[in-house]
């Protein structure tokens, strides 16, 4: 049977389809996904096109209410920015930093955790500390240091047009060592197992064991810690762009137009901050959602609820 | 009436599969001071049997029917208040492996307190004097010290006194001792089983020791039952049964006995194993493994019959009385 | 435990603070000298460059990375962390003189977060399976997806723009206690500012201790140990309060320390939102105003905040836990 097929009729679809939660969040993510990746496409307007911008059309409400322009769904920013458009590039760039920065930690942290966890030994004494280490620290305020001395060193400048890449350096290095555990965890208890004497017996070698052999078998716990990285990763973009010190203004992410729009909630032009919030709050719900689910699903003994 | 009376007690359990029986009508007596000892595998029922009495049994599980009469009143049917004033009063419990008993964050002088207090208006110093006092009753050394010990400072011998001690504090009617010795060495079970045999023996303390060692309850106690897939298959004296067994399951376990076999032989076994509980066979629950299984044992369920001096659920149970002694 | 075993263990902790400080006094040291130029603050755009070499020779600014750093060591084990360059005070007091208020909010959110998370998490592992326990962990869930700069956001916007019932920034009237501490608890103003600040500030950590004391609590509900506490007839509350929750604080009390740090860093969030006067507040500013030795201040003294509460963290579990040394063996 084709892997597609044994998949389709596996336990995994049948109980996904069973659950409502699951299912409505999964259709709510693909869609906000789906919006964000076409955003070029169906956005009515480029928010970072300065020639489609026109200051004149600044805080225009959204749709339902009075003043509104039929032209600006959910009204504008302060910079004449539709915002409909807006959102859709900024859960984009969200969602590109946090996917990339789970990227960057899962292939660190992976790679630290299969050495560590197959070699044993000194290595791995030596990582695990380190990574002890590095998890009593706070991510965000590592972050939040970290990036606080780059904007200073590079100026607003220089710093603007590297911020996409700096937020993902900083929260992918920040994170490895959650990947790193997990994964050593699963290898030292997979090391045991027969299939690895088997591959030694062959003659395979280190490298190639780990990542053929044992890397397959710890990919359910990855992912299962993957949707709660990814929403964190989004979480911690958002606050690290509302304090200024991600995603600049002009190429804005969800964080940064909820930080450019706040101080409009106190003159009635509310909906800058409130609309990219609640967009922002349903994407990284439905991500944990779907997270829980997959943890309950994947390990229902490891990690059951009543 | 005794003390104790156990009446059709069944214990069942639910799962994603149906309804599971752990226990399918057991009834037994204890008198004051009786010593009976529960014997069988492990799955048989026996830990089950010593929960149900005190309520005990952990969800989902629960006790479907049956009554369970202590001093006349059941314990079954009792509100809550009145069974947590019985619960290490009027009975007492002591559960297998002394170090997951006791609660490793509260010193051993706290827990055992905390059991006098729970059902005696009494102060802290003079339920501190009762609990040491009671330490060097069942042989803890230097008592005074090991009051404000941590569970995990003392030995599993060790331990486990304390458990009796706490056992002791209240001066119960009945102590329910679940596999007391098991998780223990064996030099240390001789004393432990020692010193349980003479405090019950001395003070008219109704015993109740649920085992799977035939050489335990051998040593200790004056009755057994025996069980298999829940169900009563032989009851009657220890030394009776021991030795002159009436069931062909109770024959099985005494002849795979080590000292029963000759060195250098292959042990005695008894072929198969316990049916789980939701495979349990019709008729004799025993009848696949049995080498005396007929007709009727694969349709019939036999109830206990007087065979000999004891009680024994076998169709078969005459015929083989009559033939030569097993032991 | 022996006096003398908690003096070898606040020495040992005192020895890897030392690490611990000076390793960030390296990070901080470098970022001063790679960082801003004090040389524009003091001087204006027209001096020559002679002058200006001059002017950095006098000031120690072209003499070797150690003996610059040999020398900043110096000062700053005496307290003295460089003049801010906006306040033109000694860094060290400007952070400090904010630290009341930040603190202040901290013992808000975390007064609440114990007097909520503990009772409603007990609650929901005592029954798992009532509509209650249901809809707390459907909130928790909730809970945890929304930021903690949104859930400010979304209070001051209802309660406060909306509703009017609140504050929506500053600490309100503070009183000033005899050693100069300016405390907002003493004055009905004082404490209506507290409110939404504290509510945001532990929003999210409140679903995740909630969460993390039920899930402790339901496991250890089925131990063998609790189970013979009911075998020995003890009050139902004796055992969920006593023998369960003890147990339960083990691995709270584990994460909490590891949740201080993110706790300092939503408190600059928090601040911002709400232009709460404390130190996250003025970092921020700092940053953006480039004011170097008030950055490196506030790193150092965020630093040494986060390794004597680690320190108390640890002694605490070392209290509660009897199976482990203070020495640090068997964690």
């Amino acid at each position: 049977m084709s892997r597609l097929a044994a998949f389709a009729r596996s336990d995994f679809l049948y109980r996904f389809r069973r659950d409502p939660v699951a299912l409505i969040s999964f259709i709510v993510l693909s869609a906000l996904v789906a919006a964000a990746v076409l955003a070029p496409l169906i956005a009515p307007q480029n928010p970072y096109d300065q020639m489609q911008i026109d200051i004149m059309n600044s805080e225009i409400p959204p749709a339902w209410q009075d003043e509104a322009d039929p032209r600006f769904v959910l009204g504008t920013d302060h910079m004449g920015r539709d915002m409909y458009s807006t959102i859709l590039y900024g859960m984009g760039i969200s969602l590109v930093i946090g996917v990339s920065a789970v990227l960057l930690q899962a292939m660190i942290g992976v790679s630290i955790g299969l050495v560590a966890g197959y070699l044993g030994g000194r290595i791995d004494a030596f990582f695990m500390r380190l990574a002890d280490i590095q998890l009593s620290l706070s991510t965000l305020m590592v972050a939040i240091i970290a990036l606080a001395v780059f904007q200073a060193a590079f100026g607003s400048e220089l710093y603007e047009e590297l911020a996409i890449v700096m937020l993902i350096l900083v929260i992918g290095i920040a994170e490895w060592p959650q990947y790193a555990r997990t994964v050593r965890a699963s290898v030292l208890a997979e090391r045991q197992k027969e299939y690895v004497d088997a591959a030694r017996v062959i003659g395979f070698g280190s490298g190639r064991i780990m990542w053929r052999h044992i890397l397959p078998n710890t990919m359910s716990p990855i992912l299962v810690i993957s949707t709660v990285q990814i929403a964190n990763a989004i979480i911690s973009e958002a606050a690290l762009s509302f304090l200024g010190l991600g995603m600049p203004v002009t190429m804005p992410s969800l964080g940064s137009l909820i930080r450019s729009g706040f101080e409009y909630i106190f003159s009635g032009a509310w909906w800058i901050t409130i609309v990219p919030s609640i967009v922002l709050i349903v994407l990284i719900l439905v991500i944990n959602l779907l997270g829980d689910w997959l943890r309950d699903a994947l390990n229902p003994k490891l990690y059951k609820e009543t | 009436m005794a003390l104790l009376e156990v009446k059709g007690l069944e214990v069942t359990f639910p799962t994603r599969d149906g309804v599971l029986q752990a226990l399918r009508g057991v009834d037994f007596d204890l008198e004051a001071g009786d010593r009976l000892g529960i014997v069988g595998e492990s799955g048989a029922g026996k830990s089950m049997a010593a929960f149900a009495i005190l309520n005990l049994i952990s969800e989902p599980g629960r006790i479907a029917a049956g009554r369970i009469l202590f001093e006349g009143q059941d314990l079954v049917s009792m509100s809550a208040a009145g069974l947590r004033a019985i619960r290490g009063n009027r009975i007492a419990m002591i559960f297998q492996d002394p170090m997951m008993t006791l609660n490793p964050v509260l010193t051993v002088g706290r827990q055992m307190v905390e059991a006098l207090q729970a059902h005696q208006k009494i102060g802290f110093s003079d339920a501190k004097a009762r609990s040491i006092e009671k330490l060097r009753e069942v042989a803890v050394p230097s008592p005074e010290s090991r009051f404000d010990a941590y569970p995990h400072e003392l030995s599993g011998g060790l331990r486990q006194r304390v458990v009796i001690a706490i056992a002791l504090l209240t001066d119960p009617a009945i102590i329910i001792a679940d596999e007391p010795t098991t998780a223990l060495d064996v030099t240390i079970q001789a004393e432990i089983l020692a010193l349980l045999l003479e405090l019950c023996a001395n003070r008219k303390v109704g015993l109740i020791l649920i085992t799977h060692d035939l050489a335990v309850v051998s040593q200790v106690t004056e009755r057994i039952i025996v069980l298999y897939a829940g169900r009563i298959v032989e009851a009657g004296r220890t030394g009776a049964v021991i030795a002159r067994p009436r069931h062909p399951y109770t024959m099985g376990l005494i002849e795979a006995l080590p000292e029963q076999n000759s060195p250098g032989q292959p042990l005695n076994q008894i072929p198969g194993r316990m049916p789980s509980l939701d495979a349990v066979p019709d008729g004799c629950a025993f009848n696949p493994r049995c080498a005396h299984a007929t007709e009727r044992c694969r349709r019939d369920r036999p109830d206990l019959q007087a065979v000999g001096e004891s009680f024994a659920a076998c169709h078969e149970a005459q015929q083989l009385a009559v033939g030569p002694d097993p032991s | 435990m022996k006096p003398v075993d908690y003096l070898s263990f606040l020495l040992q902790r005192l020895a890897q603070a030392v690490v611990v400080m000076f390793v960030l006094s390296i990070i901080g040291f470098s970022i001063q000298d790679k960082l801003g130029d004090p040389l524009r603050e003091l001087v204006g755009q027209s001096v020559s460059e002679a002058e200006r070499q001059a002017l950095r020779d006098r000031m120690g600014l072209n003499d070797p990375f150690l003996v610059q750093y040999g020398r900043f060591l110096t000062k700053a084990v005496q307290g003295d962390l460089g003049q801010s360059y906006f306040f033109k005070k000694p860094a060290l007091s400007v952070i400090v003189d904010k630290f009341p208020a930040t603190f202040e909010l901290v013992l808000g959110a975390t007064l609440i977060i114990v007097l909520v998370s503990v009772p409603v998490g007990v609650y929901c592992a005592i029954n798992p399976t009532g509509i209650l326990s249901r809809a707390v962990m459907v909130f928790s869930i909730v809970g945890i997806s929304i930021p903690v700069f949104l859930t400010a956001i979304f209070a001051i916007y209802i309660f406060s723009v909306e509703l009017g019932w609140m504050p929506s920034f500053g600490r309100g009237e503070t009183v000033e206690m005899p050693w100069g501490w300016k405390t907002g608890f003493l004055t009905a103003d004082g404490l209506h500012h507290l409110v939404l600040p504290s509510i945001a500030l532990s929003s999210i950590m409140l679903p995740l201790f909630i969460r993390l004391i039920r899930g402790e609590m339901m496991e250890i509900l089925r131990t063998e140990y609790v189970r013979y506490a009911w075998a020995k007839g003890l009050s139902p509350w004796r055992i969920w309060f006593l023998h369960a929750f003890k147990n339960t604080l083990l691995p709270v009390v584990t994460v909490g320390g590891v949740q201080i740090g993110t706790l300092i860093a939503y408190t600059i969030l928090t601040e911002t939102v709400f232009q709460w006067p404390g130190m996250g507040f003025l970092f921020l500013e700092a940053v953006n105003r480039v004011d170097t030795p008030l950055i490196i201040a506030y790193i150092i003294v965020v630093g040494l905040i986060f390794v004597i509460t680690n320190t108390v963290v640890d002694l605490i579990y070392t209290m509660i836990n009897p199976m482990v040394k203070l020495t640090g063996a068997t964690r």
